[in-house]
């Protein structure tokens, strides 16, 4: 009988060894949220090349594998929530990575902030997303500094007082950059000419573009997804626009161009990175070269900046030497100063990337760079 | 507004109209002989579009080729759609046949998903489309031109095929009455497979010509102009053919007046799209054209 109760309590110690070295986990898994399918999907498949390099040149923290847990949001808002809730709840991951769109990531955000998990968007740019959250963060610059930037850029670069606008109502993105533009715009003495809007996925422009032609705007700033805008440029030269074409970060993707083919001749964007761009770091060099190697294609803005946001998450658990959520949270918070491929990160108090832009303007099928506009 | 701008207005209005009118044809047609709702032709629509774009890059042939080999084999599509998800079911309450609809919806859209890709693809222009015609202040694009002439003529020919041969006569016997047709020896099946063929020859020439003007293709793209066509065959009064091109003018032109004399509202013409149905739904539920035929094809 009492060797019957010693082997039980051999067993069942080993058993609760065993478990606990099991809970203590080979692998430290990350979860990201991206749009695979729907209209980002393009956003959402560059955005995994980023990623995907970054974790193959480095693969390990604190001495553990991380794996990281892809989900797609299918560029949806209400699936962006439940991806994250999925990520957290389900798979216990340390942290979240994504999304590409802020529409995306604000409920994702959301859901991150309440569940106290770190979150670390690499392109979201609409300053909703972090503001008032304690647990999100941002590898990227934040939309008043892209409209003002742009802004100035039409009203004393180019010397153009009439600018219209062309708004993606579906998008706060879109609503927001367009609202900062519009803001600095008449501050500098400019006038917004038209106030047009259209939603998402929506494929035919002609009457907005008469009503803009017929405003007399000398610049056009259409801060949409670039699918729908590659759309606009081809209808507005069609139909007799000769004026200039701007927007955000979200034009400077090579589908822009391959869509709107020499429609897409002139337009200027703000963006994260160009490769001509003289700030280049050795961080830069490499990652271009890697990409080019691994990808056998130029490397795009968007997986710039997602393959800073996984080294700028690895380093930041580094430092926190835990996957405490909060521990990390405090060490992202501390980040200054991050050597990243697409330019130095400092995050501010307000959880955002201080760093500078670049300006790209399509010459002969191909952005090339036109300036840096420090914050 | 000016009268130059209302006129370019008008142009934008009808080349639009005449894209949803052609896909409206093929909508109300099923409906006209089946008495159902085929929402799959949306995606039916965007499978015209892959065809051409995978007959042009993968077996570079000529766009004119690829063309009739688009059409023809989503023609196929629609007969093997009907032959999979709405034969087995016709004798079932209508409300089945409602939901495998929608079903092979779903299913052809995530298909797409999965075969092409969710991410769009740019479609390429031949050059004739790349044209505008400027009279005065007014910009015709070649595309809008071909667009019109087009569902005209494929408006005619299904009027002919409807009213003028013996496929057509069997199409209506059907449309009246199912039992009484197959005891005068109409073939029902054969019948109602050609129906769907000519219906999706139809989505598939709406989709190309829409590719054409709009030239980026994803597997949701039939969604929109599947649900427009559906409001301007309902507006027209379904199963009218002549009904569903008015209906596509008409939603086509209000679509585009509506931002043209109200800017401040262009966020809202999808709804507006809407808003038009339930109106037509509430008022006049036959459609413009509902009450003055009796046949209905």
């Amino acid at each position: 009988m009492k060797n019957k109760i010693i082997c039980l309590l051999v067993i069942s110690l080993v058993v609760f060894v065993s478990s606990g070295v099991m809970a203590q986990e080979e692998v430290i898994k990350i979860g990201v949220f991206e749009p695979m399918t729907g209209p980002f999907a393009v956003g959402g498949e560059i955005s995994m090349q980023g990623y995907r390099l970054a974790q193959m040149q480095n693969p390990t923290v604190l001495g553990k594998e991380v794996k990281l847990v892809v989900v797609d949001n299918k560029s949806d808002k209400v699936e962006a929530a439940n991806a994250v809730s999925k990520l957290v709840e389900k798979d216990d991951v340390v942290a979240v990575l994504g999304s590409y769109s802020s529409g995306l990531s604000l409920p994702g955000g959301e859901v991150a902030d309440k569940a106290g998990i770190p979150m670390l968007t690499a392109t979201a740019t609409n300053p909703l997303v972090t503001m008032g959250k304690e647990y999100v963060f941002r590898a990227c610059f934040i939309d008043p500094f892209q409209g003002e930037a742009l802004a100035k850029y039409t009203y004393e670069n180019l010397g153009h007082s009439k600018a219209a606008l062309l708004v993606d109502v579906a998008q706060d993105y879109s609503v927001g950059l367009a609202n900062f533009y519009r803001r600095t715009f008449e501050e500098l003495g400019g006038e917004i000419v038209a106030d047009l809007k259209y939603q998402t996925g929506d494929q035919d422009f002609s009457a907005q573009m008469t009503e803009i032609i017929n405003s007399g705007a000398e610049a056009l700033f259409f801060p949409g997804y670039f699918g729908d805008v590659a759309l606009i440029a081809i209808q507005g030269r069609e139909l007799g626009y000769e004026g200039v074409y701007m927007g955000g970060d979200t034009l400077d993707n090579p589908k822009l161009i391959e869509i709107a083919n020499e429609h897409a001749e002139g337009v200027i964007a703000t963006t994260f990175y160009h490769p001509d761009a003289p700030a280049s770091t050795e961080a830069s060099m490499k990652f271009v070269e890697s990409f080019k190697e691994e990808y056998e294609e130029n490397p795009n803005s968007v997986s710039v900046m997602t393959y800073d946001a996984y080294n700028m998450l690895i380093e930041a658990i580094e430092r926190a030497g835990s996957t405490e959520p909060d521990a990390i949270r405090d060490a992202l918070s501390a980040t200054e100063g991050f050597d990243g491929a697409g330019g130095t990160i400092t995050i501010d108090d307000g959880n955002n990337a201080i760093r500078p832009a670049v300006a790209v303007k399509v010459v002969d099928g191909e952005f090339t760079y036109e300036a840096t506009i420090n914050p | 507004m000016t009268l130059d701008i209302f006129l370019q207005n008008l142009v934008n209005g009808l080349s639009l109209g005449g894209l949803y009118a052609l896909i409206a044809i093929g909508y109300t047609m099923v409906y006209g002989i089946l008495r159902l709702i085929n929402f799959a032709h949306g995606e039916i629509f965007m499978l015209g579009t892959y065809f051409l774009y995978y007959g042009v890059l993968i077996f570079s042939l000529p766009w004119w080729l690829s063309f009739i080999v688009a059409i023809i084999l989503t023609a196929l599509t629609g007969i093997l759609t009907e032959r999979v998800a709405y034969r087995p079911l016709r004798k079932a309450p209508r409300i089945s046949i409602l939901i495998s609809a929608i079903g092979v919806s779903f299913l052809l859209q995530n298909l797409g998903i999965v075969v092409f890709s969710g991410v769009p693809k740019a479609f390429t222009r031949p050059e004739i489309f790349n044209k505008i015609f400027i009279f005065g202040n007014i910009r015709i694009s070649s595309i809008n031109i071909a667009a019109t002439i087009i569902s005209l003529i494929f408006l005619m020919a299904l009027l002919y095929i409807v009213y003028r041969t013996k496929t057509g006569l069997a199409m209506r016997a059907i449309s009246t009455d199912v039992e009484t047709a197959r005891l005068m020896a109409v073939n029902v099946d054969n019948t109602i497979s050609m129906t769907f063929a000519i219906g999706s020859a139809l989505a598939a020439v709406g989709g190309i010509l829409w590719a054409l003007k709009y030239p980026q293709i994803f597997p949701v793209m039939g969604m929109i102009p599947g649900i427009k066509a559906f409001i301007a065959a309902v507006l027209g009064g379904i199963g009218n053919i002549v009904g569903a091109m008015i209906g596509g003018f008409i939603l086509g032109l209000a679509e585009i007046m509506l931002v043209g004399f109200m800017p401040e509202l262009s966020g809202y013409r999808d709804a507006f799209a809407f808003v038009i149905l339930i109106f037509i739904l509430l008022f006049k539920p036959d459609g413009i054209m509902g009450k003055n035929v009796q046949e209905k094809v």
